[in-house]
């Protein structure tokens, strides 16, 4: 089958590999419909991500058709068409019991590897290095589905695949990313990041009862998006002082909450932008966290902040004592995507939301290089690929 | 000795055997244990290779930043000297970085050993010639001499064998979300046991109490041993030990204790083994790798994948030793 491979930072192939066959009872093999680039997986093409391997299947937003299921898979059947979530969850663990399936206790081989890095390790993730497991994802022509009677959601006809890829992470991520923010009716939330996550977290804050939502983004084409279609006021960090802007645009309080969609590449102009990517590229400080610190100090006292975009290691200068002395409240963690598929998918159903409205390019599976290569470089106004196997 | 109190330590009396009072001496030895690895890890002859490697950087900045000032100090004459002591500087940063940096630091201390003749040699030299400050010099000298008795002693230490004194001692624990009693039969019937064990062949249970044990070593071969139940507590506690005549002498425990809030079961596993001398034993030593504790880890995972998900879990790459990429093996490869 033809996978598209992580060969080295910069540098994706899409090759002929070997097809999946059925590892364990619980697995079943999907033939890929739809999938998708996904924001994080920018930090695997950049090279931030350790224990990538050379030949590497990317990919963790697919969806397909059931075409083989093992023995111990009763739930599905060939021919059921499905969407599969990121993290890969046992169902059975205690985490898992608790509905945190990113944190399943059973689906890292290398869990050792992620402890040493990280103290315990999070779950397995489709395409997204050997610190998670080191499976194949699915920006691929067929995927391996571990505990498919778990994860993957069967869709009836009467949607696209457009309108239900995104319930394999993004959407889910942003709503996960809106409800840590534990909103009241008219809160105002801070949204960093107008990528796919961030959109999605704009539009899941306005879900759940947010009175006002400002994004905080520097490309054009991506504030105007989250502007016309998620509805949020705008502060292009380029042209102004965020902090000073979100003051005045609270009325000196700031916001109730904030969101950081951006994670571990985030870009600041000026000096302390310069010192975190020499720090980086010098592996003295592994991410570049300019977006968190921001939340935080923009946060208004006694507020939650909401970390969904990716971090791997280390960062340095956090304010800490912003903090602290201001009952600041952080929350975060890899979406429990399994958790909110479901629900997310009535709220399709019912109107609320239409998740196709993030994809500005779709392109054939062989096109994906092309596919990476204009998403990092954000050309010809990128904000969304979804290839075609 | 050691090895009959350690025994001694693992069967607990019967006198003392309060559930309770049995699991808080488990965790007591536990934590002891994990005292000795963190002192072990931190050997006065490596405190004293840092503080070396530090000590050269120092020396080797100043003779590199200030020559000329240095040679002062130590009493050398003109200007004509400093290249040499820059060189020197040069020698020492490197030395100290790569104590500090290696894992291995013994060869780069007998490295400042081979500098301190240099230097003694230097120094004897402009001792003899006409025009240095004789005073400082013999003060310059006294100093390497004392430098150089401490670098002597650091080398060699650092140049023991290394490896197992005595028997070796691991030990590991995990939560798995099933009742002790379930976890406790599943590993009571020892024939399960190579499912999870990787180093593992076979275990043939002969009796009530007694098993032979096959496990894999280097290079295709196998040990074995007889084992014996030594203590057996339904649904909290199995301890067993090898018979005369074993491969590799062991012995070891595995509690089962229910976790707070309904969280199923801790397990906590004590392994010790006696390696044999020889190659035999350098085998076995390498079949446990330099931290059998990660091994039992290991293992311990794949009996809680087992008995939660009824499975040894896989993926692309685990499947094979070693790096691989991340993509489904070819189709004539074996399954696992």
């Amino acid at each position: 089958m033809k996978a598209t491979c992580w060969m080295s930072p910069k540098l994706v192939e899409v090759q002929d590999v070997p097809d999946p066959r059925i590892l364990n009872q619980r697995d079943a093999i999907v033939r890929i419909s739809s999938t998708a680039i996904c924001g994080s997986d920018l930090h695997l093409y950049n090279g931030f991500i350790p224990a990538m391997e050379p030949g590497d299947i990317l990919g963790h937003e697919f969806m397909g058709e059931v075409v083989e299921v093992g023995k111990a898979v009763k739930n599905l059947k060939v021919g059921d068409r499905v969407v599969v979530p990121f993290p890969i969850a046992c169902g059975h663990c205690w985490h898992c019991e608790k509905q945190m399936f990113s944190l399943c206790e059973n689906t890292n081989p290398n869990a050792w590897m992620a402890e040493k890095l990280m103290g315990y390790s999070p779950a397995g993730i489709f395409g997204y290095s050997h610190l998670t497991g080191g499976y194949a994802g699915g920006q691929a022509e067929y995927a391996r589905v571990p505990f498919a009677d778990v994860g993957p959601l069967k869709i009836e006809n009467g949607f696209t695949d457009e309108q239900v890829l995104f319930l394999s992470d993004i959407f889910p991520t942003g709503y996960m990313g809106a409800e840590m923010c534990d909103i009241k009716p008219g809160d105002v939330i801070a949204v960093w990041g107008c990528g796919p996550v961030g959109l999605f977290a704009i539009k899941s804050a306005f879900l759940l009862g947010a009175g006002r939502v400002i994004a905080i983004d520097r490309f054009a084409y991506r504030l105007k998006k989250a502007r016309e279609e998620a509805g949020a006021e705008v502060i292009n960090y380029e042209e102004v002082n965020v902090l000073e802007a979100l003051k005045e645009m609270t009325g000196g309080r700031g916001p109730d909450a904030c969101i950081d969609a951006v994670g571990m590449e985030s870009h600041k102009p000026g000096l302390l932008g310069a010192y975190d990517r020499t720090k980086q590229a010098l592996k003295l400080e592994q991410d570049r966290p300019h977006a968190i610190r921001e939340a935080i100090m923009a946060c208004g006292n006694g507020g939650t902040v909401s970390v969904i975009g990716v971090y791997s290691g280390f960062i340095d200068k956090f304010p800490m004592g912003s903090l602290m002395n201001r009952s600041i409240t952080i929350k975060s963690g890899q979406c429990h995507v399994q958790r909110y598929m479901r629900p997310l998918l009535e709220r399709i159903r019912k109107g609320d939301i239409d998740p196709s409205f993030v994809i500005t390019h779709r392109m054939r599976l062989e096109d994906a290089p092309k596919g990476y290569d204009m998403f990092v470089k954000k050309e010809d106004n990128c904000e969304k690929v979804v290839l075609k196997p | 000795m050691a090895v009959q109190q350690t025994r001694r330590a693992l069967s607990p009396t019967q006198g003392e055997q309060t559930p309770q009072g049995a699991e808080v001496r488990q965790r007591d030895r536990h934590y002891l244990h994990l005292q000795r690895l963190a002192a072990a890890n931190e050997a006065p002859e490596e405190r004293l290779a840092s503080f070396l490697g530090w000590f050269s950087i120092g020396l080797g900045l100043a003779e590199v930043i200030a020559p000329k000032a240095f040679g002062k100090l130590i009493g050398a004459k003109g200007e004509h000297t400093n290249f040499i002591r820059y060189a020197c500087g040069l020698r020492e940063i490197a030395a100290g970085v790569a104590i500090l940096t290696q894992r291995k630091p013994a060869a780069w201390v007998w490295a400042r050993v081979a500098g301190d003749a240099m230097d003694l040699a230097a120094l004897d030299a402009a001792l003899m010639s006409d025009g240095t400050d004789k005073l400082k010099l013999s003060a310059a000298m006294a100093s390497v001499i004392g430098v150089a008795a401490l670098d002597v002693y650091t080398a060699q230490r650092l140049s023991l064998p290394r490896g197992p004194h005595g028997a070796v001692t691991a030990i590991n624990t995990i939560t798995i979300n099933r009742p002790p009693a379930e976890v406790y039969r599943f590993w009571r019937d020892f024939r399960s046991l190579p499912r999870f064990m990787s180093h593992l062949e076979s275990v043939q249970v002969t009796d009530e109490k007694r098993s032979h044990w096959v496990a894999k070593a280097p290079a295709g071969t196998s040990v074995e041993w007889d084992a014996e139940i030594t203590d057996d507590q339904p649904n909290q506690l199995i301890a067993w030990r090898s018979l005369e005549g074993a491969d590799v002498d062991n012995w070891g425990t595995v509690r089962f204790d229910p976790a707070p809030g309904n969280r199923g079961t801790e397990v906590r596993v004590e392994v010790e083994y006696n390696p044999p001398a020889g190659a035999l034993g350098a085998g076995i030593a390498k079949l446990f790798g330099e931290a059998p504790e990660e091994q039992i880890k290991g293992d311990l995972r794949r009996l809680k994948q087992l008995l939660e998900t009824g499975e040894v879990i896989h993926s692309d790459s685990s499947i094979h030793r070693g790096a691989y990429p991340a993509q489904p093996a070819k189709a004539e490869r074996s399954k696992p």
